[in-house]
C-alpha cells in the first residue's frame, strides 16, 4: 500500500486506516457522523494526496483539452477551473475530473485516484496528434482539502492573501503557513472550501496548522457521505465507461456546440435509464440494492447510505426510462418505500 | 476494550448475559467500536423461533451493515424498542442500555457453549 505524505500524522492522530485506490487512508478519525457534521457547520480537512495531478501544457494545450474533455475549456479563463469529464469513443466516461487554468497554454487536470493509470495512458495515446506536454506529477504532489462554512476564517489566518476576494472556482498561488502553495475554492463536500496543492515535504506543517486553527482532521468516511448528501457522482457507481453523460442530471457539463471524442456517439445513444435521488423512510440503502416499482425491479442503487443531516438513509440510483413511482427499495429482503429527492439532498450553499 | 466477566461471547461479537430462565443479547464493545457509528437498529419480531447462529437482527452503522447472530436456540421474547429512536445507545453502552433482544433458551445449558470472557479476549487476539 502506498503512503500519503500525511501517513505518519494520520497514525499519530488515531486516524482509522483502510486502503483506498492502493492508499493507506484514515476512514475516520472520530466518528464518521462527527467530521461529517463538522464540515457541514464548521471546517474540516482532508488528506486527498491520493488524487492524481496532471500539468497539460503548450501551443495546442487548449486544443488538445477541447478534444478530450466534453465541457469547453475555451471559456475557462486563466485562474479559474471547471468540472469536466474525459469521454471515450462510444460517448461513454472515462472518468470525470476537474481542469485548472494556470496561465496562458498551462493547465493542471485533477483525476480520481483509482483512475490516474486508466486516464493516463488515455491521454497520453490522444496526444500524439498535438504539440502538447503532459507531466504526471500525481506522486509528487500532496493535495489537502480543507471544507465547511468557516474554511475561509481558518485559512485566512494562515495567508495573508484576501480571500474574500476569491470565488468558487478561483485558483490562485499564496504562501500558507509560510509555505508555498497552489490553492482552488473548489471541493466535493458542497461546501464553501479549498483544496491546496502543496510539496509533499510542506504537507504535514500546513495540516497542522490547518487543525490548530479550527479545522477537524475527516477521513474517507465523511468525504463520501457527503459528496453523496450532495448529489455528486463518484466514478465507477454514477459515472462509468458505459455511461452517457447526457443522460445524467451532469448533461450540463457537456458543450454540444464544441467538437470533442465520441460526441456523435453520445448525441445518438439512447439513454434508456435516468439517475434518481431517493430518501427512505426506514433502513440504510446499499449500493447494489435494487429498487422497485411495485413489484416490478426497475433499477437498482448507485450510492446509498446514512445522511447524517436528515438521519434518513439516503440514495442515488438509475431506474428505467419509463419507470414511475412511487419506488421502493429492497433493503435486506424487505420493501421500504422511497420517496424522490432532488439533488442535493440538503440545502447547501 | 472492555469484556465484563458475568455474561457470554459468540466468535461473532455478540454476547449474552442469563438473567432467570432467559437471556439478554447485544454486540461487544469491539463490534461497536468496529461498526462506528450506529444509525439504525433492524429488531426480531417477538415471538419469532431461530436457532443458534441464525441472523436475528442487523445493526447499520453509516458506514456498513452487520447480521446479529442468535447465541443460542431459543424465543425472542423482547426487543430494546429504544434502539428505534436512539440507536446510537449501541455505540454509548454496549453492554447496558444498547442490548438488543430478549431470548428464552431452547436449554440453558447451551450457554455453556460459548466463550467466557477470557476465552472471548482471546478470540479476539488470535483475530487481530
Amino acid at each position: 500500500m502506498k503512503e500519503t505524505p500525511l501517513y505518519q500524522a494520520h497514525l499519530r492522530r488515531g486516524g482509522r486506516m483502510v486502503e483506498f485506490a492502493g492508499y493507506a487512508l484514515p476512514l475516520q478519525y472520530t466518528s464518521i457522523k462527527e467530521e461529517h457534521l463538522a464540515v457541514r457547520r464548521g471546517a474540516g480537512v482532508f488528506d486527498v494526496s491520493h488524487m492524481g495531478e496532471f500539468f497539460i501544457r503548450g501551443e495546442e494545450a487548449l486544443a488538445f483539452l477541447q478534444w478530450v474533455t466534453v465541457n469547453d475549456v475555451g471559456r475557462l479563463r486563466v485562474g479559474r477551473a471547471q468540472y469536466s469529464m474525459l469521454p471515450n469513443e462510444k460517448g461513454g466516461v472515462v472518468d470525470d475530473i476537474y481542469l485548472y487554468r494556470l496561465g496562458e497554454g498551462e493547465y493542471l487536470m485533477v483525476v480520481n485516484a483509482a483512475n490516474i493509470a486508466k486516464d493516463w495512458a488515455h491521454l497520453k495515446a490522444l496526444a500524439q496528434g498535438f504539440r502538447v506536454e503532459l507531466l504526471d506529477r500525481s506522486e509528487a504532489t500532496a493535495l489537502l482539502a480543507l471544507q465547511g462554512p468557516k474554511a475561509e476564517k481558518v485559512l485566512q489566518a494562515l495567508t495573508d492573501q484576501d480571500l474574500s476576494q476569491r470565488k468558487k472556482n478561483d485558483v490562485f498561488r499564496a504562501e500558507v503557513a509560510g509555505k508555498e502553495a497552489l490553492l482552488a475554492r473548489t471541493g466535493y463536500t458542497g461546501e464553501d472550501g479549498f483544496e491546496l496543492f502543496l510539496a509533499p515535504e510542506d504537507a504535514e506543517a500546513v495540516f497542522e496548522a490547518l487543525l490548530e486553527g479550527g479545522a477537524v482532521p475527516c477521513g474517507l468516511g465523511a468525504r463520501d457521505t457527503l459528496r453523496l448528501e450532495a448529489g455528486f457522482p463518484l466514478y465507477g457507481h454514477e459515472l462509468t465507461d458505459d455511461t452517457n453523460p447526457l443522460c445524467t442530471p451532469w448533461a450540463w457539463v457537456v458543450k454540444r456546440e464544441k467538437a470533442f471524442l465520441g460526441k456523435e456517439a453520445m448525441l445518438n445513444a439512447p439513454c434508456g435509464e435516468r439517475l434518481i435521488g431517493l430518501v427512505l423512510e426506514t433502513g440504510i440503502p446499499r449500493e447494489g440494492y435494487p429498487v422497485l416499482s411495485g413489484e416490478e425491479r426497475v433499477g437498482r442503487v448507485t450510492s446509498g447510505g446514512f445522511s447524517p443531516l436528515l438521519e434518513k438513509g439516503i440514495a442515488l440510483a438509475y431506474v428505467a426510462e419509463g419507470a414511475e413511482g412511487p419506488f421502493f427499495v429492497e433493503v435486506r429482503g424487505r420493501k421500504v418505500p422511497a420517496s424522490l429527492s432532488p439533488l442535493p439532498f440538503v440545502p447547501l450553499k | 476494550m472492555d469484556i465484563p466477566k458475568d455474561r457470554f461471547y459468540t466468535k461473532t461479537h455478540e454476547w449474552a448475559l442469563p438473567e432467570g430462565d432467559t437471556v439478554l443479547v447485544g454486540i461487544t464493545d469491539y463490534a461497536q467500536d468496529a461498526l462506528g457509528d450506529v444509525v439504525y437498529v433492524e429488531l426480531p419480531e417477538v415471538g419469532r423461533t431461530v436457532e443458534a447462529g441464525e441472523a436475528v437482527a442487523v445493526v447499520e452503522s453509516v458506514k456498513t451493515a452487520s447480521d446479529i447472530y442468535a447465541p443460542v436456540a431459543g424465543e425472542v421474547v423482547e426487543v430494546n424498542l429504544a434502539l428505534e429512536k436512539s440507536p446510537e445507545l449501541i455505540n454509548q453502552d454496549p453492554y447496558g442500555e444498547g442490548w438488543i433482544f430478549r431470548l428464552r433458551p431452547r436449554d440453558m445449558a447451551d450457554l455453556d457453549g460459548l466463550l467466557d470472557a477470557s476465552g472471548y479476549q482471546e478470540a479476539l487476539e488470535a483475530g487481530a
